[in-house]
């Protein structure tokens, strides 16, 4: 049993959905009660489809479990098929027809419902979203190239004369992160190399459009954690190969290019010839990020604090961003998709990080209120945490919300992407010269702790935090709480020692050394230093005393410390 | 309810109305939430309480689409997700669950009441929360009291989980002989002060609230005690209150000026209050909502509406529609029909009102494509496909997070129907 307060991801039939509902003529009978039908409202409200999921709920009750629970299935089945007319049929339970065990995959496969029926057993105690799409997304084309895979040992045809060479793009979704975009994005970035797009599917593919897959050269795996699976199942059947790079950022994209280029036997150099890495300038790339991010404006980004937590594709591809092209600093790297935790924590290693594999919201905003970020790259959830912590917040992957589906082309993939990618991380950052401003005239009575960059005024959290500390500003009071509720984070977050006699009180995780106590005068000259790196300057001023045996923090300790450890 | 002596006469003229015309029952996919979604306002309403839901990621995933982004700080619900392993075996489960509660309490030392709330799974494997919670009351008494209640979608719709959330803690209402007016239902807390101050004028008193603002200050129930409802949806509550003693004072639900002054005047008359004083009360207050109420009569009247079953709210807030904005009512639905929560209200509808009980949500799609209605009350789930189809909606959740109740939300309420009809004469896109 395990407590949550919020999920990263549903369960895994709502994967199915998502695989379902990004189709066209799939429809999903889901042996389900009432209730389930919530999920329809993620796609019609979040995405703002403007039809109903392809999806029919047997809806059972509790005086319909003693009896005939299976005919409700044929029954849906029956009446979904002739009202719909699909091409495919999907058929799985929710997590309580799991238990009931009315089998309605293979009910539905008896009745002799003349389309491809697809059994879909998802279990819902142990996996989770992602995992249900990657499923129902394998086993559909599976079942719709059941016929059609060559013989082991088969060696595929090569591409005839003069046929452009062609690609899938495979894993795109509704309430995925900016699929529509990305695909957009990918599919002229393909045209530029000569690369035609054979089918995307999920998002806007027919069962006939799945047909087609293996006509295609390769396959693009656009977002693994659902369409991994079934790139490595064509793999296998039909010898397609499939691509391993995530085209996020300036440097994946140029990796991406390399990669599809070989995988296509076409020529890179013109394109690339353009995106050489170190001749930023306007006209030396098709994304203006790279100058952006050489520009002298962008200075003061340097080794700025970010923790991420993501998606492990995006995850990934943001750490690589934050590093190599905005000259951050990774301090926390994780993911909830612990199918692929072994890549992150690879990742994680690179930037000298422990990789944090949770789903638990919980760890998470510990993880992040001990990091000391100065910007949180994450979901909705980091979202929520870092408006609590009083951070900086950019959301770069599922699960999202209604203002992450933006109307107008936003693509986080390809050269354009790196674009939104550099404006949207840069926005909710205090800017180069107000972050001047605030660091020399700290007096100034606008500059108070809950202040916040002043483009950002109408979204920040009001009002200036009581006694100047470290803490969330007023009015997020709960938050604090919360924080001060996990003992280890006391001493980095709230400043217990210097503002809050009753968070000092509470027991601190105290079973080591006495932690050292801040003199008043130091405390005061700790107040001068700007908010946003105050907890760092506190953290490091902190760990340099312990080092040193001080028990006293005084003035010349916070700078002894800044001496040592640097800005 | 003007056959008595010394009554305020409050007259509902009616047509003959709607309690004895056939009801479509209709079975089949149900495109409502589950009892769960209650928590939603209860864990607000109740400042004490934490409901733990013990049920599975479809549960926690459901609360948290609901309403999760309505909600930043730390909610006073979570889940307690079965996995595997707890299906494998039940003792298991409950030293699980024993574990999580401690946990939770630990965490949050400022709970005093903690409802253990079923879901369709943890009643489908026979999970017993009643069992548990006697357990859990043996270790955390006096400071915390574990209750249990079922929200589990194969036994309960929407509004329907704070039916069951009340029927769990009717039990343990203090026993008291006083005559008090007791109002069941959740109220926003602006109108539970401004019926406060009413019936204060009024002279109606002690008047008291189920749920109370905090579980720990639970009011008293007994043969004193006169139920006013607040909200149509508590029923097995209120049949419970009612077998410890209480008096039902049957009365339309305070929705618009006429259904505001007939829900008053049922304690009035209770309370004896003189005709004259309630007049003097009330009129100025009937006529300020009758106002506000004009400047949307002329978007409303006329237009046809279809209800989709969703909050229990249909049918009361079809006759404030009906009757004082001269709305023409196509369909009523309602996920079930108690004919005692709406005994006082089926009256006042239209005999040609066609009033549908369940739901085949295709079928009902089909008569809402067929009549053409000018404005349907639906979910969040059919909104937007039904606008695609050219339909003017309102989401129906609105009705249960904002407040609606008494003269001076009256105008308020009529705004929310009005408001998609006047911002599709605004658009030109």
């Amino acid at each position: 049993m395990q407590l949550t307060l919020w999920t990263y991801e549903g369960p895994p039939h709502v994967g199915a959905m998502r695989i379902a509902t990004s189709m066209r003529d799939v429809h999903y009978v889901l042996h389900a009660p009432q209730g389930d039908t919530y999920a329809d409202l993620l796609f019609t409200m979040i995405e703002r489809q403007d039809a109903r999921p392809p999806v029919t709920y047997t809806t059972f009750q509790a005086r319909d479990l003693g009896g005939d629970t299976a005919n409700l299935v044929t029954t849906a089945v029956r009446d979904a098929f002739e009202r719909f007319k699909p091409k495919a049929l999907l058929v799985g339970e929710s997590c309580t027809a799991e238990l009931i065990q009315d089998q309605p995959g293979s009910l539905a496969q008896g009745m002799g419902i003349p389309v491809p029926v697809v059994p879909l057993e998802l279990p819902a105690y142990s996996k989770k979203e992602n995992w249900g799409a990657a499923e129902t997304l394998y086993h559909l084309v599976k079942a719709l190239l059941a016929d059609r895979v060559p013989k082991p040992g088969t060696p595929r045809p090569a591409r005839p004369e003069g046929r452009r060479p062609r690609a899938n793009l495979l894993g795109p979704t509704v309430l995925g992160f900016r699929c529509r975009d990305d695909v957009r994005e990918v599919t002229q970035l393909l045209g530029q190399l000569g690369i035609d797009v054979h089918v995307v599917a999920p998002l806007g593919a027919s069962p006939d459009d799945v047909v087609r897959i293996p006509e295609a050269d390769f396959n693009v795996d656009l977002y693994p954690e659902v369409s991994r699976t079934t790139a490595g199942w064509l793999q296998r059947a039909f010898g397609m190969p499939y691509t391993k790079t995530i085209p996020m950022g300036t440097g994946a994209t140029r990796d991406f290019i390399a990669e599809v280029a070989q995988l296509a036997g076409v020529d890179a150099a013109p394109v690339l010839g353009r995106e050489r890495p170190g001749v930023a300038g306007l006209a030396s790339s098709q994304s203006r990020a790279p100058w952006y991010q050489r520009s002298v404006d962008s200075t003061y980004l340097t080794g700025k604090r970010v923790f991420i937590f993501a998606d492990a594709t995006h995850a990934i591809a943001a750490a690589r961003i934050a590093a190599q092209e905005m000259g951050f600093t990774v301090v926390g790297l994780g993911t909830y998709s612990r199918e692929f935790a072994r890549e992150v924590r690879e990742a994680a290693r690179q930037y000298g990080v422990e990789a944090l594999i949770t789903d638990d919201y919980l760890e998470v905003e510990a993880a992040i209120a001990a990091a000391t970020p100065e910007l949180v790259l994450g979901t909705q959830m980091e979202r929520h945490i870092a408006k609590r912590l009083g951070v900086a917040c950019a959301v770069i992957s599922v699960p999202i919300h209604v203002q992450d589906v933006p109307a107008r082309y936003s693509p986080v993939y390809g050269f354009e992407g790196a674009n939104v990618l550099f404006d949207t991380w840069v926005h909710p950052l205090v800017m180069g010269l107000e972050e001047h401003l605030l660091q020399m005239f700290r007096e100034d009575f606008e500059f108070h702790d809950g202040a916040v960059p002043s483009h950002l005024a109408a979204v920040a959290p009001s009002a200036p935090a009581a006694g100047g500390a470290v803490s969330a500003p007023a009015g997020e009071a709960e938050g604090v709480r919360t924080l001060a509720s996990v003992p280890q984070l006391q001493v980095t977050v709230a400043m217990p020692a210097v503002t809050d006699p009753a968070a000092a009180a509470a027991p601190a995780a105290s079973a080591g050394p006495v932690p050292p106590v801040w003199t008043p005068e130091g405390e005061q000259e700790l107040r001068k230093i700007p908010f946003f790196v105050r907890g760092k300057a506190k953290r490091n001023t902190e760990a340099y005393a312990a080092q040193h045996g001080i028990a006293r923090i005084g003035v010349d300790t916070l700078y002894d410390a800044k001496a040592h450890f640097g800005r | 309810m003007s056959d008595r002596p010394g009554l305020p006469v409050v007259e509902l003229p009616t047509s003959g109305g709607c309690a004895d015309v056939p009801v479509l029952k209709e079975r089949g996919q149900r495109e409502v939430f589950c009892g769960l979604t209650g928590i939603v306002w209860l864990h607000r309403k109740l400042q004490d309480a934490f409901f733990l839901v013990v049920g599975s990621r479809t549960c926690a995933h459901l609360i948290q689409s609901a309403a999760g982004v309505m909600i930043f700080a730390e909610p006073r619900f979570g889940t307690a997700i079965l996995t595997d392993r707890d299906l494998a075996g039940m003792a298991d489960a409950n030293d699980e669950l024993d574990r999580v509660c401690a946990t939770l309490l630990e965490r949050r030392p400022d709970i005093r009441t903690l409802f253990l709330v079923g879901s369709c799974p943890s009643e489908v494997i026979k999970l017993d929360l009643a069992k548990a919670a006697e357990r859990l009351n043996a270790r955390v008494l006096p400071r915390v009291r574990v209750v249990n209640y079922s929200g589990s979608g194969i036994e309960t719709t929407f509004t329907q989980g704070e039916d069951n959330a009340l029927k769990a803690l009717v039990p343990l209402l203090p026993a008291s002989d006083e005559r008090q007016l007791l109002v069941v239902g959740t109220l926003a807390d602006v109108v539970e002060d401004q019926f406060a101050r009413l019936f204060r004028q009024l002279g109606i008193g002690p008047v008291r609230h189920f749920p109370p603002r905090r579980s720990t200050d639970l009011p008293p129930v007994g043969p004193g005690t006169r139920l006013l409802l607040a909200q149509p949806f508590n029923g097995e509550a209120v049949r419970a209150l009612l077998a410890r003693g209480a008096t039902l004072l049957p009365a339309p639900y305070p929705f618009g000026g006429e259904g505001t002054t007939a829900w008053l005047a049922a304690a009035a008359a209770e309370w004896n209050v003189n005709a004259e004083h309630f007049r003097q009360v009330t009129q100025p207050l009937h006529e300020r909502a009758r106002k506000g109420l004009d400047r949307y009569r002329a978007t409303l009247e006329g237009k046809r509406l279809f209800f989709m079953p969703d909050s229990q709210l249909e049918v009361p807030l079809a006759r404030f529609l009906h009757r004082e904005l001269g709305m023409q009512l196509v369909e009523v639905g309602t996920p079930y029909l108690d004919r005692q929560m709406v005994g006082a209200e089926l009256p006042l509808l239209p005999a040609t009102t066609t009033l549908s009980e369940g739901q085949d949500v295709e079928r009902q799609l089909d008569r809402v494509r067929a009549a053409k209605p000018d404005l349907t009350v639906c979910g969040l789930g059919l909104a937007n496909p039904l606008e695609r189809e050219g339909f003017a909606t309102k989401w129906s959740i609105e009705l249960v997070f904002t407040p609606i109740h008494g003269y001076d939300q009256a105008a308020d309420l009529a705004e929310i129907f009005a408001r998609p009809l006047l911002r599709r004469e605004r658009l030109t896109v």
